[in-house]
């Protein structure tokens, strides 16, 4: 009777597989709108975005700001929340790493400036989720708007700190001084020279995401709390019933949710452009979105998705700049497909794919 | 009289996947007649009156309108018909006026102001009609809900009914207002409307209507005329009597009460009063049994007492302390802390998470007991050890605590439930519906578990609308009324004054209940 019944491999496979299918289908007539060749064009976009150690570091830099907003979003989903505001706390979080950069990068290492800028970016990140979950919480205002909004006032608020407080003195730039070497990741290229990652700016964050991966999925499915979570997220009311609280759930689910959109900071202010600067979040947090559902919530469905759009954002990158009919916003537009079919569609072919399966599983349990 | 009916349904089948809703029903309704229907929650008068209205379409059966054989697509259709219905939740927008309100989906062309003027006409002429004064340009959010069910009415009116039904329509009324209520459908019937009123008050059956249906799962088990028939034949064609339900089990041997209820009072989310000043007490070693129409405030008072809900006053002792419930701010995992455990009324909606494997529904309520984790992480081998024993030990079919809760057959599921609840051997055990869609083995099954509890020392307060269930499984028995304990009877109490009392009838005996209130 009900959905949910499918076997996984359908799940996490089949579906996500029929969903990007149908987004390539659809960017491949767009493509052929235009007059090139798109099997040409994927040829291209594979080969930008895998095909050569440059490529592939640009696709994981991508990918590790995508894991981090796609589990800040897949978090808040197993609570049942929609938090669309990954923007704006990934934004904010960027203020945690700054301070921890900007302090401590004169006088200790980066391997003991990077705690801090995980608990900085972790902790800002949080606090710009607080008041619309306690609001949530509390006062049933909905966290998709409220997260929205804030979206909107940390960028305000950025500007506003960049142009005053954290300028760097001098400077006409809305962005702060440079951080010294204490507040640099090492670049991966740096630490594995083999893999000729050349001038990628993928760097250790990967692996405090992959670690941000691991530890989400034990507290998803190994702690009392992701418990509670996840509880509270299939049915509220016998959540209640088991005395879990509604009110602590949404709130600290968000906080945490928050975090993980904070420390996309990370990658982007201490591995990669070593200061503050305006606008670094550039649409990461909203394609977080896109990434959980994609990945079905769970971490490691939201690698694999990650990884893909790492590659839409690269491949996209080397595509346009092969193919001039091909614009920077047809890339945008192509990335817009796939969100849309992986996201906002998902649930087109479901239904088909269900009754596909159902009628058959049905049968054999009756025969069994 | 051979007039043709205003309504006439025939055979009429409605499956929602396992659940037939309804059986065969055949239906006549007089023109310029009220008509009642009665039956307990989940009879299936609401479904039968949602095909009626179009909501849902019947597996098979005919509806005739004036005796013509019609097909009801929706409820557009039906109100073309001159179909109109009142239902228990009312279908207004809050933030518009009793003239918005009317003329919604019947503005007649794109520019209200017309339509507006006209339906003010209108409006007017139905007023005096019908003795139906509301206020025209009133918003409904500031209405009391006797007027805004009025608009309801007025509504149905504007678009020309001639057949109006009425879904539980005193639900939410005060008695004067449902005095009010009746007088309206008075004059409507003289007006030559026909009325199609749905309750499961037989006091409103008797004073209001012409002729009466009783349903009972799913199946129209009678139909009287209101004159020829008493509140004691209803209420027992209602109740009906199902499969002799026996338990074995010795008399009870009560000791000191282990629960006791002062005063309560609930109000719900409407405002509504639903528990009333409601007293009694639990002894170890006993089964007392609430009966009642569902609706009649043992819902809330189960919430309540289990932490769910919260309460206007009252107090609680269990287990030697005093909790005001006015005031208190105890969730249902303090409570449980109290040992007191709860097997909700409605295992789907709040005692199992359906897409949650049967393990992790083994320790929902639970889960933050020691004894299921190790340091920071949950100890999942502790918990499927102590699925698999519950599982052995409940006869829960398929064996198999991976599997998805929603994948169990509902008597498994509510033994999974049970055995959750029930393992943790709490002092106070609240019980709801421990039988609904149950299949007779498991019920068989379920009740001995109770009684065993019972024999165990401890207390057990079973709500159930099922009577024969309560008659069979409670020491005492208490039936609630509209929100209060209208009176006691033993285990062995006649079944017909049970279902009188159920029924709104005053308890004339008045037994003394001193031993209850304390």
């Amino acid at each position: 009777m009900s959905a949910g019944q499918l076997p996984r491999w359908v799940d996490y496979g089949l579906i996500p597989f029929v969903n990007l299918a149908a987004a390539f289908l659809v960017s491949g007539l767009v493509v052929v709108l235009i007059g090139e060749n798109p099997l040409e064009a994927v040829r291209i976009l594979l080969w930008g975005s895998l095909g050569y150690g440059e490529g592939i570091g640009f696709t994981l830099f991508y990918a590790t700001n995508f894991i981090f907003t796609g589990l800040a979003v897949a978090v808040a989903f197993h609570a049942g929340l929609f938090n669309i505001g990954g923007e704006g706390q990934a934004y904010v979080g960027g203020l945690g790493v700054t301070f921890a950069c900007l302090a401590l990068d004169h006088i200790v290492p980066w391997y003991v400036t990077l705690p801090f800028a995980i608990v900085g970016s972790a902790l800002m990140g949080a606090a710009w989720a607080f008041i619309p979950a306690w609001l949530q919480a509390t006062r049933g205002s909905h966290v998709v708007i409220t997260t929205i909004m804030f979206n909107f006032i940390a960028s305000s608020l950025m500007v506003y700190l960049l142009n005053s407080a954290l300028k760097k003195p001098g400077s006409m730039q809305p962005e702060t001084r440079t951080f010294e070497a204490g507040g640099r990741l090492p670049f991966l290229n740096d630490v594995f020279p083999s893999f000729g990652f050349g001038y990628a700016p993928v760097n250790l964050s990967l692996f405090v995401a992959l670690a941000a991966c691991v530890l989400i999925w034990l507290l998803i499915w190994r702690t009392k709390l992701g418990f509670e979570i996840r509880s509270f997220g299939a049915n509220a009311t016998a959540a209640v019933y088991a005395g879990i609280s509604p009110v602590r759930t949404i709130v600290i689910t968000m906080l945490i949710s928050g975090g993980l959109a904070g420390m996309m900071a990370i990658n982007e202010i201490m591995g990669s452009q070593h200061r503050l600067l305006i606008d670094f979040v550039s649409g990461y947090g909203f394609v977080g979105i896109a990434v959980a559902l994609m990945g079905r919530a769970h971490p490691v469905g939201i690698v694999l998705a990650a990884i893909l759009f790492g590659m839409l954002y690269q491949g996209g990158a080397e595509l346009s700049f092969e193919m001039p009919n091909i614009t920077r916003d047809m890339i945008i537009v192509i990335q817009g497909l796939v969100i849309l079919f992986a996201g906002a569609l998902e649930h087109m072919f479901r239904p088909a794919i269900t009754r596909l399966f159902t009628p058959s599983r049905a049968l054999a349990a009756e025969e069994a | 009289m051979s007039e043709t009916p205003a309504i006439e349904l025939r055979g009429i089948n409605k499956s929602f996947g396992p659940v037939h809703a309804n059986k065969n029903i055949d239906l006549v309704v007089k023109k310029g007649s009220i008509h009642g229907i009665v039956g307990e929650n989940g009879a299936g008068k609401s479904t039968l009156m949602s095909i009626l209205y179009g909501f849902y379409h019947a597996d098979d059966g005919d509806i005739l309108v004036n005796g013509k054989k019609v097909t009801i697509a929706d409820s557009k259709a039906a109100i073309g018909m001159g179909i109109g219905m009142v239902h228990q939740h009312f279908m207004l927008v809050d933030n518009f006026t009793v003239l918005e309100n009317v003329v919604l989906g019947a503005e007649d062309s794109a520019m209200l102001a017309g339509g507006l003027d006209r339906a003010r006409i209108e409006l007017k002429r139905l007023e005096e009609e019908y003795e139906l004064r509301v206020d025209p340009d009133a918003l409904i959010q500031d209405l009391p809900v006797g007027l805004q069910q009025r608009v309801e009415i007025l509504k149905a009116l504007y678009r020309s009914a001639e057949v109006l039904i009425l879904d539980e329509p005193t639900g939410v009324l005060t008695p004067p207002e449902a005095d009010h209520l009746f007088k309206i459908l008075e004059v409507l019937k003289k007006e030559g409307k026909t009325i199609l009123l749905i309750t499961h008050k037989l006091r409103e059956i008797m004073a209001a209507t012409d002729s009466v249906s009783v349903m009972r799962r799913g199946e129209m088990v009678a139909t009287r005329e209101t004159q020829n028939t008493s509140m004691e034949e209803l209420a027992e064609l209602m109740v009906g009597r199902s499969v002799l339900l026996r338990v074995d089990k010795k008399p009870a041997v009560p000791a000191e009460p282990v629960m006791e209820v002062e005063n309560l009072c609930v109000t719900d989310q409407r405002g509504v009063q639903v528990v009333k000043d409601v007293s009694f007490s639990v002894r170890a070693g006993e089964i007392v049994g609430i009966a009642g129409v569902s609706g009649n405030g043992q819902s809330e008072l189960l919430e309540t007492l289990s932490g769910i809900r919260r309460a206007t006053q009252g107090r609680l002792k269990i287990n030697g302390e005093t909790i005001d419930l006015g005031t208190s701010t105890l969730d249902a995992a303090d409570m449980r802390a109290r040992s007191m455990g709860h097997v909700p009324e409605d295992r789907h909606r709040m005692g199992l998470i359906n897409s949650f494997s049967e393990y992790e529904n083994s320790i929902l309520g639970y889960h933050r007991d020691p004894a299921y984790s190790s340091g920071l992480l949950m100890n999942i081998a502790a918990i499927k050890e102590n699925a698999v024993a519950e599982i052995g030990k409940y006869d829960i079919r398929p064996p198999n605590p991976m599997l998805k809760t929603a994948s169990f057959s509902g008597g498994n599921q509510q033994k999974i439930v049970l055995a959750r609840e029930i393992e943790r051997d709490p002092e106070v055990l609240l019980v709801g519906q421990p039988t609904r869609g149950v299949d007779i083995g498991a019920i068989e099954f379920i009740h001995s578990r109770l009684v065993e509890l019972r024999d165990a020392g401890k207390g057990i307060l079973l709500v159930s609308v099922e009577l024969d269930e309560i008659r069979a499984l409670a020491d005492r028995i208490l039936v609630m009324f509209d929100g209060r304990i209208v009176g006691e009877r033993g285990a062995n109490a006649d079944e017909g004054e049970l279902g009188l009392l159920m029924a709104g009838v005053e308890d004339n005996a008045k037994m003394s209940v001193e031993g209850d209130v304390r």
